[in-house]
């Protein structure tokens, strides 16, 4: 392994191409890191933002008014700004409400960058999740509900048995667009210093002076990591599409 | 789901009369989103009003948290004013300029998409996934640093600016989801056309020029539209690598200010300038869409 790395050195002395963060220990450790955070944050915000569509859609068909009326302003506002703004209106808006203070009595704030950055970018494509939960709960015909109910489903029972399986197969496609979109808009937690991919790359491109070799890597990993999510969802998306139904 | 009498017509049938409309809605609105690479942007009045109210409540904060001497919240902004509409319209000039250079270079990646050279197609296809997916602001860094500050032709020095490098960034996704718009477009157009275009000895670059592109622009006006509404409120982004649009402005003149209640008000303030200029392009886009739409 340790003539792998060694390789990247001559490489270096070589050919001038300075890949610190494979022959140098404490640069591979920062890239790696900031590689999975960027991974952890996109996987922790799409379980979140599926998970908020999934509720927000079945709190919109609820018969309190305001419950319906609370999740119409949510998607409002959270559709039709930009997330980076949403980004500052938690952190430095929300956030610096939420000051606790440590044992010296420093003020510290309450909720980590990373946490803002993962409730802001969930709420962010939540929104649309929910939008998109919606028309696909709508499309379930009545009869299939009415069945179900003949059956002695209850209104919760139905709704996760009986129309979640078959609304989620019709909502796929625009729900992958949505995820797609949530995955590259992560880079935005650089703007709140959160160390993911972009960040860390930047501090090592100020740190060895390899600006145009880090900006292909880091071109290179989005992209791969982007069009890997691209290629597993539209297999899933192909295996389980309703026939007939589409393009 | 019952008629009223049994005159009024059955509904139309659908390929699956399974699913309900929302359905077959769903799929479309999938589709184009897929063919635009951009969510579609719906704004409405009450968007309008809500930033206004964003804007008073941000207003009433600063004032309930102003010390004794304080000028008021509005004469404050006021006096920013000038300059936050200079940068203002710094993100219009960089959102006109990135459009523009997007769709010209966007137009030649999307026909040769649909080149019949497999070479150039795959080529282009390539460039155009590439562009797509990766990140707007991996995309704006990357022409940030990597291009030169100055270039010398002739032994003329031409400086280049950072918000020009800004432009070039956010041009390059533009580029590539224009490419796709037309892709898109002329696939959409029967093959009829193509085929009667032949029969009637057309050449090939004929046929494209007179016969598919102009059936094509009504098909990618929209789309285009929503990209452009979608990318001036990318030009933000630009304020995360310095230049000195709107948000930096906006923040310098908060740091100025060192008043913590303004942020709000000030905050506000850039939204509803924001919304004022994209509102009229997105009602546009709705009309243009509904006028254009081919009837199923």
């Amino acid at each position: 392994m340790e003539s792998f790395w060694d390789w990247f050195r001559w490489l270096h002395e070589a050919t001038g191409i300075n890949l610190t963060i494979f022959y140098d220990p404490f640069d591979r450790g920062r890239f790696v890191s900031g590689f999975l955070t960027t991974v952890k944050l996109s996987a922790v915000c799409i379980v979140l933002s599926v998970l908020i569509g999934v509720v927000g859609a079945w709190l919109q068909g609820s018969r309190l008014r305001i419950t319906r009326h609370v999740i119409y302003w949510y998607i409002q506002f959270f559709r039709n700004t930009p997330p980076l703004v949403q980004l500052y209106f938690f952190y430095f808006g929300i956030g610096s409400l939420l000051k606790g203070a440590d044992v010296s009595g420093i003020p510290v704030p309450l909720i980590s960058n990373v946490a803002w950055a993962i409730v802001s970018l969930s709420f962010f494509a939540g929104a649309f999740n929910v939008e998109i939960f919606r028309s696909g709960v709508e499309a379930v015909p009545t009869t299939t509900i009415e069945a179900a109910e003949s059956l002695g489903f209850s209104r919760l029972r139905t709704y996760l048995f009986i129309v979640l399986p078959l609304a989620f197969r019709i909502c796929l496609p625009a729900l992958n667009n949505n995820l797609v979109n949530l995955v590259k808009t992560t880079t935005l937690a650089y703007a709140i210093a959160v160390p993911e991919m972009l960040y860390v790359s930047s501090q090592i491109w100020s740190d060895e002076l390899n600006v145009p070799v880090m900006m292909n890597v880091l071109l290179v990993c989005y992209i791969a990591l982007v069009g890997a999510l691209v290629w597993v969802m539209h297999r899933w998306e192909r295996a389980i599409r309703v026939p007939g139904f589409g393009a | 789901m019952s008629r009223s009498s049994w005159t009024t017509p059955l509904p139309p049938a659908t390929d699956l009369p399974v699913l309900l409309p929302p359905a077959a809605r769903l799929a479309h609105s999938a589709a184009a989103e897929r063919a635009a690479g951009t969510f579609s942007l719906r704004l409405q009045p009450v968007h309008g009003v809500m930033a206004l109210v964003l804007f008073l409540v941000g207003c009433a904060v600063a004032e309930a948290q102003a010390k004794a001497g304080d000028p008021s919240v509005l004469a404050t902004i006021w006096k920013w004013m000038p300059l936050l509409l200079r940068g203002f319209l710094f993100n219009l000039a960089i959102s006109a300029i990135a459009m523009a250079l997007g769709t010209v270079a966007g137009m030649l990646l999307g026909f040769a998409q649909i080149s019949l050279l497999p070479p150039v197609r795959k080529g282009a296809w390539l460039a155009t996934h590439f562009f797509r997916n990766a990140p707007w602001l991996v995309l704006l860094f990357y022409c940030m640093f990597l291009l030169p500050f100055q270039v010398t032709v002739f032994g003329v020095t031409i400086p280049i600016p950072d918000w020009i490098k800004a432009t070039f960034g956010l041009s390059l996704p533009v580029m590539a989801n224009v490419s796709e718009i037309v892709r898109g477009a002329v696939q959409s157009i029967p093959t009829t056309q193509w085929e009667s275009a032949a029969s009637l000895a057309f050449t090939r670059r004929q046929t494209v020029w007179m016969i598919i592109l102009p059936q094509c622009i009504k098909r990618m006006l929209p789309p285009w539209m929503n990209l452009y509404a979608i990318l001036t409120m990318a030009t933000v982004l630009a304020s995360i690598v310095g230049v000195n649009e709107m948000m930096t402005l906006t923040r310098q003149a908060l740091s100025a200010e060192n008043r913590p209640g303004l942020l709000l008000a000030f905050y506000s303030h850039v939204l509803f300038w924001f919304f004022l200029y994209c509102y009229p392009i997105a009602r546009w886009t709705v009309r243009l869409e509904a006028k254009y739409a081919v009837p199923h």
